[in-house]
């Protein structure tokens, strides 16, 4: 099998992983991106695993473990994701913004309200 | 005999314009003894030093306070008969017009900063008096200059004095900037700034560019001393207090530019073209300031001009080459011009105008004011130069000493050979001063019919004063019912002594001359008669005209308006030399700092604010950068490692 | 750099191997990473929050197929048991928690979206063009049981063990981090980072 079929999906998946986590909004889907470039790359330990037959099979435990800090991060991720919520009101990535600078946000922060009507009505918490 | 005796002469006046100065504010009771008596003490010590130091007998005494780079500045004095007979002269003036004050500005309330500057103006001009050297000279010259930008400017309130003070303070400056030059020229040549050094120098024939300095030095004599082209600021300054105008125009100011050219006239010697030029200068003056004097409606624009002729006399006696009679007639000069000024101011107290015409509409003005009316007249004769009065023989010492530079034996008095004053300067001097002895008298007499009009014609009610007649509105208004003070009357009488007696101080050579450089001051034979025909014939044409006008008109009229006919327009502007000067200096001036004014406003300013505004339009992009958002700085940042890789890789 | 690994992949077979003659595998290969992708894709783009997370078990199962034809066949379980059992139900989880939406929501992408296009797409041609360039010829010569449980085994516990120690420590502490951040009601005043505008009392 040429090595170039799982490299090149490797390679795409983890753009796609990409877009994900710069275009979603919602954390939890961040984190699902984040899990798909984590994924690709695990692609890539194994194909080369193979590739190389490595006698010690470093690519097959480094997937391993990978998966495993994968877990562990998603763990985490949503624990952080659930803390934000639960003090922000919101999982929204682009509206946690308290360490952006202040003259920029305050004329934008009486229209939000206003601009942000019934589909995301979990605003109060 | 003790230096501090001479030091004391200038010092005095000044400390007491500083003690003035400090406690007027606080202790207004002390402001007057501490104004007049200083300057009392230095007029008599400087009468004590002159008669210490008599006839014919010269005194220098030099002190090095450190050295400096070139030529030597010491503090030094020089004190010969010129610096006796001034220095009595400026502490006579100098104290008649400090008592004078405490009357005529006795409700200023500017009234202690005015007489502590006209003590220090006082003191400034005794230093340049005593002085022996040259820059320090200077250093009296140049305060003299910013207290008369400071007295002019007295009654600041009002845009005239405004200007005017602002006026004699440039003009007097663009005189002093060649003045300084020349200095550096006669200091250059005679390795030293001290004035026995450089006359020395003259002597030897070691002055290299005598031409040069004198015509720089004549710039500023031009200046301070009023002389065409720079006098324009005399007339204008006026609008001063009229105690001041007297301190300016009889003894301080404008007898320094005149007291130098004598005190330096050894250099002047030396260069016959820059005679010629001050003769002509000097003629220029002359008739210039005669014609213009006839045609002025204030009073004390007359006295001006008049002032600016007589200075012209002087400056035409040093271009003869004979400094006796150019400071003879002005001490007598400065005796009879006080007694003008301050007997016109009494008379601009009472009759609250300045304006000649409205005079003549005042009737009673002249039972109102009788010694003023009996001073002026005295003042007036003696400006016209009649016999025996001190003007006469001053005006006629100067005709002389025309005539016979004209004749090729100029009486340089030993000062330097005769032959070295041009005959054409003599010729030119004694041709304008005869025809400015007709307009002096002419003037005079206009001067003295429009004040006191005659009882029959003033009863029929004068000219209206015409609209826009000058006034110098001084605070004390006074009541009209009453006389003036003494203090404004007895300095009349006492400056009238000399105005009336002084010339016979020429007649002997012991007396006055001795004091000088010897020699004679005797008016000669043909001069005495044209000088006395010509003022008698300008008296009687004038006093005719006004006869005829008058009845004509049927009301006092103005003499000298049917004496120049088609000049009289331009005479009364001073010919127009304002409007010139505005045309060639001031417009371009204004031009010129209007468009510094725009380049600064629209470009540099443009620049400066560019560089902010820019600064904040970075500032505002890189704030928008600063959203806060985590996904906008991963993206640049992928974005940026894209970037890299694909500059690696193709660099590779 | 390719010459070293093409050195390090063993002798090559002298028959030449082309795209234009692909064994079955790689056919099996290519369909399911397509449809990898494909579920990728709309995992990340789809504006049902819910669907975006079943599209990801889509995603994720394809892969662990890949696994297999990868002859990994331990790691595709442990992708299956641990990426479909476990992190896919965590993040159901976290959409119910966070109360997303059922349904179509219509702003599921930030503004951020065209940026973010841009970069990816960057990403992948350079990517894409790099690896393409790099393994253009690299053959990867399959044998069974590579990846076997007694060979994956044998060699994480022969070689790997210390890492795997280390690593169940960190999975411990991961455990002990997520229950602490999001333990409720403690009462104790908590660390509130944020805007003070929108501050909520509980």
């Amino acid at each position: 099998m040429h090595l170039l079929y799982p490299a090149v999906l490797a390679a795409l998946l983890f753009c796609v992983g990409v877009y994900g986590v710069l275009a979603r909004r919602n954390a939890v889907l961040l984190l699902m991106s984040v899990e798909l470039m984590l994924n690709a790359v695990n692609l890539n330990l194994i194909a080369f695993d193979a590739w190389l037959r490595d006698a010690l099979h470093a690519g097959q435990a480094l997937t391993l473990f990978a998966i495993t800090v994968a877990a562990a991060e998603i763990g985490l991720g949503l624990a952080i994701v659930l803390l934000v919520f639960r003090t922000r009101g919101t999982a929204d990535v682009d509206r946690i913004t308290a360490l952006g600078d202040r003259a920029a946000e305050v004329p934008a922060q009486p229209t939000e309200p206003a601009a942000d009507p019934a589909p995301k009505g979990q605003a109060v918490s | 005999m003790n230096i501090a005796l001479i030091a004391l002469v200038p010092a005095l006046p000044a400390l007491g314009a500083a003690a003035t100065l400090a406690t007027g504010r606080r202790a207004p009771g002390w402001t007057k003894p501490l104004a007049v008596l200083p300057v009392l003490t230095a007029a008599v010590l400087a009468l004590v030093v002159a008669v210490q130091l008599g006839t014919g007998r010269t005194l220098d005494a030099a002190t090095r306070l450190t050295p400096t780079g070139g030529p030597d500045i010491s503090l030094a004095v020089h004190l010969d008969g010129y610096t006796s007979l001034i220095s009595v002269l400026v502490g006579l003036v100098a104290c008649c017009v400090q008592i004078y004050s405490t009357a005529y500005l006795k409700t200023d309330p500017r009234y202690p900063s005015y007489a502590a500057l006209v003590s220090l103006f006082t003191a400034a001009m005794l230093l340049v008096v005593y002085s022996g050297d040259l820059v320090v000279l200077l250093v009296g010259w140049e305060v003299m200059g910013i207290c008369s930008y400071f007295l002019i400017g007295h009654h600041w309130e009002t845009a005239d004095a405004r200007s005017a003070s602002l006026k004699a303070f440039l003009v007097t400056k663009l005189g002093d900037v060649p003045f300084l030059f020349g200095i550096f020229v006669l200091a250059a040549d005679a390795h030293s700034f001290r004035i026995t050094q450089v006359l020395g120098a003259a002597g030897h024939g070691q002055l290299h560019h005598p031409t040069l300095a004198a015509l720089l030095l004549l710039a500023g004599v031009a200046g301070k001393s009023a002389q065409f082209p720079l006098h324009t600021w005399l007339p204008d300054a006026m609008a001063g207090p009229t105690p001041v105008s007297a301190l300016i125009h009889a003894a301080t100011m404008v007898a320094a530019g005149i007291y130098l050219v004598a005190r330096l006239l050894p250099v002047f010697l030396l260069s016959g073209a820059a005679l010629v030029v001050l003769a002509v200068i000097a003629a220029v003056t002359m008739i210039g300031s005669a014609l213009a004097a006839l045609a002025q409606d204030d009073i004390k624009r007359v006295l001006a001009y008049s002032t600016v002729g007589q200075l012209g006399y002087m400056a035409g006696a040093l271009a003869s080459g004979d400094r006796q009679a150019a400071v003879f007639h002005l001490v007598s000069h400065g005796a009879f011009k006080a007694l003008l000024f301050l007997s016109a101011g009494v008379l601009i107290h009472a009759a609250h105008t300045n304006s000649l015409t409205a005079m003549s509409g005042l009737p009673g003005l002249r039972a109102r004011v009788p010694d003023a009316r009996w001073t002026l007249g005295i003042g007036l004769v003696a400006l016209v130069g009649l016999p025996p009065f001190a003007g006469f023989f001053s005006k006629e010492a100067v005709l002389t000493a025309a005539e016979k530079a004209a004749a090729g034996a100029a009486l340089t008095n030993g000062v330097g050979p005769a032959s070295a004053v041009p005959t054409a300067a003599g010729w030119i001097v004694l041709l304008a001063g005869s025809l400015t002895a007709l307009l002096t008298a002419v003037y005079a007499t206009r001067l003295w019919l429009l004040a006191f009009p005659a009882k029959a014609i003033a009863r029929r009610g004068g000219t209206a004063p015409e609209p826009g007649a000058p006034y110098s509105p001084e605070l004390d208004e006074a009541d009209p019912g009453q006389a003036e003070p003494a203090a404004m009357r007895w300095p009349l009488w006492v400056l009238a002594v000399p105005a009336i007696g002084f010339g016979v101080a020429g007649l002997n050579p012991d007396w006055l001359p001795a004091l000088l450089d010897g020699g004679s001051l005797r008016p000669s034979a043909n001069t005495w008669v044209i000088g006395t025909g010509l003022a008698v014939a300008g008296v009687l044409v004038c006093w005719a005209t006004w006869r005829t006008v008058s009845t004509r008109s049927g009301a006092a009229a103005d003499p000298g308006r049917a004496l120049l006919g088609r000049l009289f327009g331009p005479a009364r502007q001073g010919f127009g030399l304002d409007r010139l000067y505005s045309l060639l200096f001031v417009r371009p001036a204004l031009g010129a700092a209007a468009l510094v004014r725009f380049l600064d406003r629209e470009v540099v300013e443009g620049y400066v604010q560019g560089s902010g505004g820019a600064a904040r339009l970075l500032g505002w992009l890189v704030r928008r950068s600063q959203s806060g958002n985590a996904q906008t700085y991963l993206s640049a940042l992928l974005a940026a490692s894209v970037l890299i890789a694909v500059f690696v890789a193709v660099g590779a | 750099m390719t010459g070293f690994l093409l050195a390090a992949a063993g002798p090559l077979d002298a028959a030449p191997r082309g795209f234009l003659s692909p064994t079955g595998v790689e056919i099996v290969f290519v369909l399911v990473g397509l449809a990898v992708l494909g579920a990728a894709v709309v995992s990340v783009t789809t504006r049902q929050l819910v669907h975006a997370a079943l599209w990801l078990v889509v995603a994720l199962g394809g892969l662990a197929v890949e696994f297999l034809l990868l002859t990994a066949e331990f790691v595709a379980w442990v992708q299956v048991l641990i990426y479909l059992g476990s992190v896919v139900v965590l993040v159901l989880f976290g959409l119910m928690l966070t109360r997303a939406p059922i349904g179509r929501s219509p702003d599921a992408d930030s503004k951020n979206r065209w940026v973010a296009l841009g970069v990816a797409l960057a990403a992948a041609a350079t990517l894409v063009t790099l690896v393409v360039d790099a393994f253009r010829t690299s053959w990867i010569d399959l044998g069974a049981g590579g990846g076997s449980t007694a060979v994956t085994g044998a060699s994480l516990f022969r070689h790997w063990v210390l890492p795997f120690e280390a690593l169940s420590v960190l999975l411990l502490a991961a455990l002990v981090g997520a229950i602490v951040i999001s333990r409720t009601g403690s009462g104790k005043a908590k660390p509130r980072p944020g805007k003070l505008t929108t501050r909520q009392e509980r």
